[in-house]
């Protein structure tokens, strides 16, 4: 099948059959990377751009990977160094990556829509590589590849995503693409931290970080960044990691094999401690792993469909 | 010039012909009309009185200018304009009324009574001289934009407004609440967007009741958007409190979800809020505890509205939907009458800004507009006449295009008639 759109804005935009098709075609490439010749053709004569407004490791490493192994033209800007820092707008910088026969442009930035904004303005596919507060659907869809690898199915999976739910992207496609291939989605963390109506998504809001984990399959804990302090949002990192930190102790509560994730970067202490980060139970470097097949998959349906037209 | 207007429907008078001789209505001409126009029992109603709107003039003419932003009303139906004084320079003092009045005056397409500053420079610390601005012509006083700072300086603001018989208009939003970019709720959550909950309305509405109670003195709310806001000021009006409300289009024809897709054309201030809150303003202009529907006509350049979400400006255009939108989804739906809704847009207004227009009688300047109520239309909006085109009502399909509008006995809109 081919995805209905050029772009890959969010979870959103996809439907189940999209997902699965994504997840699949994952596979196939992962498979691809562990042999040992990890180059194929099928971006061969296309060109690929990555731009970012923000700052990524993974994120943009694995991008660039992808392409590179499927013989890409790949090329990066982030906004140091580039006519952004001259006040260039978001729509004139995208245009001129456009206009230089650009086929996919994969991009971050730091607000919601930005990609929503840019995408029906541009001949090139637009890749959204996390977008403010809003989607990072590459990021939910290498979490689900990785929780297919451990239970073989995401239908009636229970999840559980600890942590910062308000300004987290990853939280929100998480949410909306598990509740699309029928997971059980439960969020806690502070309530300063968790946004109204996430009920009407069909997750479940849960009181404690506790709650949440009892009987979980998955547990995710996000990041949480250090400077919300100021903004009282909570109160300090030792009260944090003491009330809404995934220990060994909360664990206990999951159901046996769970496994625990993080989209990384991870403050360790914080969000879980290292104990758990390192654990058997981690497969955070599983998930940066799959990263690089998840994103060649998306790069592969994109293109097919842009081929067929 | 003496202008008599046959075969029409005329609302807010009991007549079969209008007659208009320099400027006012009279029930006799002095000689044999110049033209008669025969409206083909097209609806005519005493000219629209918009008491809220911006026309960017001074300082902001590339969105909008009084020029251009009187015409649009003109073709709105509208006759009389009430224009926010957050120009730039703001009009705060006397000689930027005088000089957005001469130039309304003389490339004006309908009449402009400005709204001077309730606060110097709308900064929300001393009071404007509203004596001096009053001589010049202004009919009101707001910091519109932002809520008059404190409770303290809406206590003088009311207390001075009242030596002079100004209204005072008020914004009303809790400033620390308020750093969002649309409605908090569950919209908000899907699109990752910063929201601002509906009690950061509520709180500077019940602020303002308060004081005004306490000095017996009156208020008007402007573009109230929430259920609360139209609850807490039901309440005052039964306890006699002298307040009055405004409300908005918007208010009533959109929800939050209008902001789906990162549409920045559904970016306002207040912002769309959720069914229920669109549900509770029709029933508060149907049982009168809303008094006057305004447009908060804000004109943007493209630049400011095909941008990322949150950074684009907030508000739509209204002039030209104004009408179109209330008859259609208010009185069509049955929500109001039809005088109701000229009691909105004409007569209220004119009592409560003391105009001296808002009916069609023998003495009055001449403002009029028509329109057909019967045909739909598609409202299309690259035929607007704005400078500006931020709507997100593009291809509505509605009732109540204007037909003619004549201001002062001038024609100042006509459409095929």
């Amino acid at each position: 099948m081919t995805l209905r759109s050029k772009d890959l804005l969010g979870m959103k935009e996809l439907n189940p059959e999209e997902i699965d098709e994504i997840l699949r075609t994952a596979e196939m490439m992962k498979m691809v990377l562990s042999s040992g010749n990890k180059k194929t053709s099928h971006l061969q004569g296309k060109s690929v751009v990555t731009l970012f407004y923000e700052n990524s490791t993974r994120t943009r490493l694995s991008f660039e990977m992808a392409s590179k192994f499927m013989g890409a033209a790949s090329a990066n800007i982030t906004t140091s160094g580039s006519s952004v820092n001259k006040g260039e707008s978001l729509i004139d910088t995208a245009r001129t990556i456009d206009v230089m026969a650009t086929d996919i442009l994969i991009m971050r930035h730091n607000q919601s829509g930005a990609p929503h904004f840019i995408a029906p303005h541009l001949k090139a596919s637009v890749v959204n590589a996390g977008d403010g507060m809003n989607e990072h659907p590459t990021q939910a869809l290498l979490d689900m590849f990785t929780m297919k690898e451990s239970f073989h199915k995401l239908e009636g999976l229970n999840v559980a995503i600890c942590g910062d739910i308000y300004h987290s992207r990853v939280a929100r496609s998480n949410a909306i693409g598990l509740r699309k291939m029928g997971a059980n989605v439960r969020v806690a963390g502070p309530a300063t931290m968790i946004p109204p109506g996430m009920e009407k998504y069909g997750c479940t809001l849960a009181k404690t970080v506790r709650e949440a984990v009892e009987g979980a399959d998955v547990v995710m804990g996000l990041r949480l960044q250090l400077e919300r302090q100021n903004k009282s949002l909570f109160p300090s990192v030792s009260e944090y990691a003491r009330f809404y930190s995934i220990s060994p102790e909360i664990l206990s509560h999951a159901n046996p094999g769970a496994i625990v994730m993080h989209p990384g970067p991870c403050n360790h202490g914080v969000e879980m401690p290292t104990v758990i980060y390192d654990s058997p139970q981690s497969v955070i470097n599983e998930q940066v792993k799959n990263g690089v097949a998840v994103r060649m998959a998306v790069l592969y349906l994109l293109m097919a469909r842009r081929n067929q037209e | 010039m003496r202008l008599r207007l046959i075969h029409g429907r005329f609302f807010g008078c009991e007549r079969e012909e209008v007659l208009i001789e320099d400027g006012f209505f009279v029930n006799k001409l002095t000689g044999e009309p110049d033209r008669t126009v025969d409206l083909q029992g097209a609806a005519a109603f005493p000219g629209l009185i918009d008491a809220h709107c911006h026309l960017r003039d001074p300082g902001y003419e590339y969105r909008e200018d009084i020029a251009s932003g009187t015409r649009s009303a003109a073709k709105g139906g509208f006759t009389s304009l009430l224009p926010m004084p957050n120009t730039n320079p703001v009009c705060d003092n006397a000689s930027v009324v005088r000089s957005i009045v001469t130039k309304a005056r003389s490339e004006g397409y309908t009449n402009v009574f400005p709204i001077g500053a309730a606060s110097k420079g709308l900064a929300g610390k001393e009071l404007a001289e509203y004596g001096l601005m009053r001589e010049e012509g202004i009919v009101a006083v707001s910091d519109d934009g932002k809520p008059i700072a404190t409770a303290d300086l809406l206590k003088k603001v009311l207390q001075y407004a009242s030596d002079f018989d100004l209204p005072v208009l008020n914004h009303c939003e809790e400033m620390s609440l308020a750093n969002g970019v649309m409605n908090e709720g569950s919209v908000s959550t899907e699109l990752g967007l910063r929201g601002i909950p509906s009690a950061a309305e509520d709180i500077m509405i019940a602020r303002d009741i308060l004081i005004a109670e306490y000095l017996r003195l009156p208020i008007h709310i402007c573009h109230v958007s929430t259920k609360g806001g139209v609850r807490m000021i039901r309440d005052a009006k039964r306890r006699g409190v002298r307040i009055t409300a405004e409300t908005c289009p918007h208010y009533f024809t959109l929800t939050e979800e209008a902001c789906l897709g990162f549409d920045t054309n559904a970016k306002m201030n207040p912002p769309l809020r959720t069914k229920e809150d669109v549900e509770a303003i029709q029933e508060g202009l149907r049982d009168g505890t809303i008094d006057l529907i305004v447009t908060d006509h804000a004109p943007h350049h493209q630049d400011e509205k095909e941008i990322e979400f949150s950074l684009a400006n907030n508000g739509i255009v209204g002039f030209e939907t104004a009408f179109a939108l209330s008859y259609t989804y208010l009185v069509r739906t049955k929500i109001l009458t039809i005088n109701q809704l000229i009691a909105c847009m004409s007569s209220n207004p004119s009592r409560l800004f003391r105009l001296n227009r808002g009916a069609i009688e023998d003495g009055m300047p001449a403002d009029i507009a028509i329109f057909d109520l019967e045909n739909a239309f598609t409202f299309q909006r690259d035929k607007m006449v704005s400078k500006a085109r931020n709507t997100p009502y593009d291809g509505y399909r509605l009732y109540g295009e204007t037909r003619m509008t004549i201001c002062g006995g001038r024609i100042t809109y006509e459409k095929l008639l």
